[in-house]
């Protein structure tokens, strides 16, 4: 039987499969962090029973580490601290490795699992974060998971799990000069809603994706849940491996001949059926910003956004201060965030250095540059991006989820618009009453040097 | 170690007729330091109760109304639970009352982490709840009967059938254990290690 690779990685990964139970799913990689963990863990200890692999299970602090003085105790938050100690507690308890922020490797737990070779095709990947579909950019099956599911898989290393249904999201075509992969995936949110995924894996497929580096496809896959999916794969080629190759130990060349043989098996066969199919040109594809409070509020830079309809939009509309019918280009904003699992790697920085560079951000915006982790920031540096940002008047942040969640004190005060280069506009998210603009790294960095909203193609 | 059973029940209903309430509405995240379980339940839609004083209630959020103190389902629209993976969404709800949640839709992570603590979600067709919200509306005292056995949710004397997860069905009646279920294939989870 033709096989789509979601299903060829589901039926590689069952431990017992019954009919009118849930399979069983054994998990290959485990990644945590101090949010959704601590009540797993207690629920661990309360049942007396060990981390069943913890060489399949990293960990990191990202969501509520402060981006700036981190070392001088006590933060300002207490309770994040708390948190954060008690995670390298149960880290140190358990015996399970942690990069903690005196960690060359720390960083944004999504951005960190590729930079280290463990995220690999054919892998099942789980974390209690919903942005773990990020990994599925290596063709990898990963999706976030709650703190009862994290103590399940710390327990059995595996998870109950029912089989999605599947997705082509295919992108025929070639991008545009200045339109980028965050483009992309916000065009496919607008065009299936938010709740439009919901029962599905995505598989994203065409040439417009293959023509994708690995960062601009872990963006994409990295929104997949922002289209209600569980999950968005990208079956792998010799980007993924040109990728993987540098990051990844072998013992010898034949382990390495052989690795990347399987590595390239990862695919959907030839005919094999999908439950739906949607399929977008990329030269339709404009430069995306959202103006309302969902992910699939958006609109492309030359369009005007909805003027009334459904009470969901006007009120969306009010919260964000905005007039029906208006467009985005030349709306005013006040802080800029380029960072977050979606768009904090290097590739998005150099993006945003290549337009920011020898300018000064618009007078009264403040923006932050957080890069995803260590690495990221220590090969920013290396390559001097940091100081574009610095002459620029941006602030140079320590890695983390920062402004994406706001967990941290890095907020946008009420009222302000953010051009932000993360996942989510909802109601409060980057801070109570804080009107949150999504886009790609270009036009958010378009965005900083204009004080508003302007069109990333004419900087390409 | 059992899980929370869900009781079937008869309740008032507290409706909150908006689509896709994401889990930031429902516990923002600036509550998600906690290292326990409790005490999410009084910041349950913080942001849509109090004013930014986080003290002065809203009085038009449903929360707030008098009419609909006590009601132990939500009453909600399309897409509940959209967004993050917080497991503080259910350990919100559930700390504030609520044993269940009607809607036309639930998101996927949301879906998991209720079964897990016993909070029953309850699918019914967008016809039928907007009836519901009419008539929540008219009168708040009307009551919903919901019977997990025979899977139904009563209605001003009329039965609607919903479905459900076999799985979760069981957990929920029974307070299965899933992590003791697992366990109890702890050979196969071994065989599979061993071939891989």
């Amino acid at each position: 039987m033709r096989k789509t690779l979601y299903e060829k990685l589901w039926d590689a990964h069952v431990v017992r499969e019954v009919k009118g139970e849930p399979t069983i799913l054994y998990i290959d990689l485990h990644l945590i962090h101090e949010v959704t963990t601590p009540q797993a863990f207690t629920g661990l200890a309360n049942r007396k029973l060990p981390v069943r692999r913890t060489d399949l299970t990293i960990a990191t602090m990202d969501h509520s580490v402060p981006s700036a003085n981190r070392k001088k105790l006590p933060w300002p938050d207490v309770m994040a601290q708390k948190q954060v100690e008690m995670l390298a507690e149960n880290c140190k308890k358990y015996g399970i490795t942690l990069y903690d922020l005196d960690s060359k490797h720390q960083g944004i737990v999504h951005v960190i699992g590729p930079e280290l070779g463990l995220t690999q095709p054919g892998k099942t990947i789980v974390c209690g974060d919903s942005h773990t579909s990020t990994h599925g950019a290596f063709g990898a099956l990963a999706f976030g998971i709650g703190t009862s599911e994290v103590e399940h898989v710390l327990a059995t290393q595996c998870l109950l799990q029912n089989k999605t249904k599947t997705m082509a999201v295919t992108i025929n075509g070639e991008l545009k000069p200045g339109v980028y992969s965050k483009d992309i995936i916000l065009r496919i949110i607008h065009e299936l809603g938010i709740a439009g995924g919901i029962g599905y894996t995505f598989e994203y497929r065409g040439s417009a994706i293959r023509a994708l580096s690995m960062e601009a496809r872990m963006t994409i896959c990295n929104m997949s849940i922002e289209a209600g999916a569980r999950a968005g794969i990208i079956a792998p080629d010799q980007t993924t491996i040109d990728y993987l190759e540098k990051r990844v130990k072998f013992k010898n060349d034949n382990e390495k001949k052989k690795t990347i043989a399987k590595w390239l098996s990862w695919n959907t066969d030839e005919g094999a059926k999908f439950d739906k199919e949607i399929i977008i040109d990329a030269d339709t594809i404009e430069p995306m910003v959202t103006w309302g409070t969902n992910p699939g509020m958006s609109v492309g830079i030359t369009k005007n956004i909805p003027d009334g309809g459904s009470e969901d939009i006007k009120k969306a509309l009010e919260y964000m201060g905005l007039k029906g019918g208006q467009m985005m280009r030349g709306q005013k904003i006040d802080y800029v965030f380029l960072g977050s699992c979606t768009n904090s790697r290097i590739e998005d920085l150099r993006i945003e250095a290549s337009i920011i560079k020898g300018k000064k951000i618009a007078s009264g915006v403040t923006a932050f540059v957080v890069p995803g982790s260590y690495e990221v920031k220590h090969k920013a540096e290396e390559e001097g991006l940091h100081k574009i940002f610095l002459d620029a008047g941006c602030e140079w942040r320590e890695p983390g989820c920062s402004m994406c969640i706001g967990m941290n004190g890095d907020l946008v005060p009420s009222g302000k618009y953010c051009a932000s280069t993360s996942n989510r506009n909802f109601i409060g998210r980057q801070g109570r009453g804080a009107r949150t603009l999504l886009m790609s790294p270009a036009m958010a960095a378009v965005a900083a040097i204009l004080g508003a909203v302007g069109d990333s193609r004419n900087y390409a | 170690m059992k899980s929370s059973q869900f009781k079937d029940l008869t309740s008032a209903l507290a409706p909150l007729m908006r689509d896709n309430v994401d889990t930031d509405q429902i516990i923002p995240a600036r509550f998600l330091t906690a290292t326990d379980k409790k005490g999410f339940g009084k910041r349950l839609f913080m942001d849509l109760r109090y004013e930014e004083d986080g003290k002065t209630p809203k009085p038009d959020f449903v929360l707030n109304q008098k009419k609909y103190k006590g009601a132990k389902i939500l009453l909600a629209h399309e897409n509940f639970g959209c967004g993050s993976s917080r497991e503080h969404a259910p350990w919100a709800i559930i700390g504030a009352g609520f044993n269940a949640i009607i809607a036309i839709s639930f998101a996927d992570i949301f879906r998991n982490n209720s079964a897990k603590n016993g909070l029953l979600l309850v699918e019914l067709p967008k016809k039928i709840i907007d009836m519901m919200h009419a008539d929540v509306e008219r009168n708040p005292k009307e009551k919903a009967s919901i019977n997990l056995e025979k899977q139904t949710c009563a209605w001003k004397g009329q039965a609607h059938i919903f479905a459900i997860n076999p799985f979760v069905k069981k957990c929920l009646v029974e307070g299965l254990d899933d992590i003791g279920y697992t366990l109890s294939f702890a050979n196969d989870i071994r065989a599979f290690e061993h071939r891989q």
